[in-house]
């Protein structure tokens, strides 16, 4: 059962969010200036290949931030603390913007490749199931007005949404398959290791800054419909002309 | 014993609300009629695509059932008044779960031969059909169930369950049109019986699952 108090605002935080978010982007224009200007052209697919500097890391850190919002899930149902739900609720939502941006980069990458904007191939669907499960989730949690309720549920419905996506994916391996081998540095040429790597960790930093900041947000919300209710007036909740003499 | 307790109640509920089911079987049927207008009157593309039509029909009517399950226990605080019965959550959670399937093989069955007439989509193998019908059905009903009890609390409702239960019944849909595909127009190279069983492990995940996350869910 959670508690019924909210977690209190570290004071700290926003600054070293910010700074990991500042440096994540460093990261990402310097990974991206050297995958786009320096590394080497490739010999089959030319400059469209260039995508997957940041193609790839999108999909680690897409991936990463899913699979921390299932532990935050686990988390909350096990200890009850609202610190888990506030990083729920952030990890989601940073999740499923950078499954959508997976999705579209895909697409800019297979029409010139593949000849079509989307393919059925497993990792493509799966991804695309995954940000339609974890959207119907963020939109569970708009419509429940009881923070209570809306924590638990939206635990339980990421946790059968995370396991589901194993399903889904050999689901879809089994129905077709097309999609080239996964990239990771033991598959490609080690001239592109490096800008691969860099936005990897460009992308992780500014992923956590943000999930931090949603986070902080998150709790703050949290803070004002768990806390005591601020005394107000009597004359706040009359309606206007209700007390004037109608005589 | 509290299980069966459970699954009277809601069997007898279903039982009373009859008119409701007979209403959503009219829905499905319309469905697959149409479906068919998206195709057009070519019979051999009408029964290439029987399948998906039937189980696209299943799904969206299986949302109204689903809705619909929650419907009485809403009303004057009955779910709270369970709740307070010795009787643990689980077994409420299965009861409920085993109406709605029972429900949804009933509706995947009785919209059968609305598809055979429709789409010219025959089978003999009425067997096996059934059988995927109630695997299927049993993919449906559990997270469906569960999803349920959640969305009949919440504002919107109507649109909550289809949101949430939709992509994660993606391995039923494909699985079961797949399945009832290769039993219609034939299984030359023995394929239904590993997307049977991918049918089974996913009834198997989530039958359990479901189980276990439905006392968090009705208790908080």
């Amino acid at each position: 059962m959670a508690d019924a108090k909210a977690p209190p605002v570290e004071r700290g935080a926003p600054a070293i969010a910010y700074a990991l978010a500042g440096l994540g982007a460093l990261l990402l224009l310097w990974g991206s200036y050297w995958g786009l200007m320096l590394a080497p052209k490739e010999a089959y697919m030319g400059d469209v290949q260039r995508i997957m500097y940041i193609h790839v890391p999108t999909a680690w850190n897409a991936m990463l931030a899913l699979t921390f919002a299932f532990g935050c899930a686990l988390a909350f149902l096990l200890r009850g603390d609202w610190k888990w739900d506030a990083r729920l609720e952030a990890a989601m939502e940073v999740g499923v913007t950078l499954s959508l941006l997976l999705c579209m980069q895909g697409s800019i990458w297979a029409k010139p490749t593949w000849g079509v904007w989307w393919d059925w191939d497993p990792r493509l669907t799966t991804t695309a199931v995954m940000v339609f499960a974890f959207s119907g989730i963020l939109a569970l949690r708009r419509f429940v007005d009881d923070p209570v309720k809306r924590a638990v549920w939206s635990s339980v419905a990421a946790i059968v949404a995370y396991v589901d996506v194993p399903i889904v994916y050999f689901s879809v391996k089994w129905w077709n398959s097309l999609h080239q081998m996964q990239s990771t540095p033991q598959t490609v040429s080690s001239a592109f290791h490096w800008p691969l790597r860099i936005n990897a960790f460009g992308i992780l930093f500014l992923m956590f800054g943000l999930i931090s900041l949603r986070a902080r947000l998150a709790t703050l919300r949290l803070q004002s419909e768990l806390g005591p209710p601020s005394p107000k007036p009597v004359a706040q909740y009359v309606p206007a002309g209700a007390t004037g003499d109608t005589r | 014993m509290h299980l069966a307790a459970a699954l009277h109640k809601d069997v007898l509920l279903q039982w009373r609300g009859r008119a409701q089911v007979v209403a959503i079987f009219v829905f499905g049927a319309t469905s697959l009629l149409l479906f068919s207008f998206a195709i057009g009157p070519d019979s051999a593309a009408l029964r290439q695509h029987a399948a998906g039509f039937i189980w696209l029909a299943l799904l969206l009517s299986s949302t109204l059932t689903l809705a619909d399950s929650f419907h009485s226990e809403m009303e004057e605080r009955a779910l709270e008044g369970l709740l307070l019965l010795p009787v643990s959550p689980g077994a409420l959670y299965y009861g409920k779960a085993l109406a709605n399937w029972a429900q949804l093989s009933f509706l995947g069955i009785c919209l059968v031969p609305v598809m055979v007439v429709l789409y010219d989509a025959f089978t003999t193998r009425f067997l096996g059909l059934v059988g995927i019908i109630l695997l299927g059905s049993a993919g449906l009903s559990a997270p469906g169930t569960l999803y349920a009890a959640m969305t009949s609390q919440a504002r919107a409702k109507q649109t909550l369950l289809p949101l949430l239960l939709f992509p994660i019944v993606v391995p039923v849909l494909l699985a079961s049109v797949k399945a009832t595909s290769l039993l219609i127009l034939g299984d030359p190279m023995g394929q239904i019986r590993s997307w049977a069983l991918l049918l089974v492990s996913f009834d198997l995940i989530c039958w359990s699952l479901s189980g276990l996350l439905f006392g968090r869910v009705v208790e908080d």
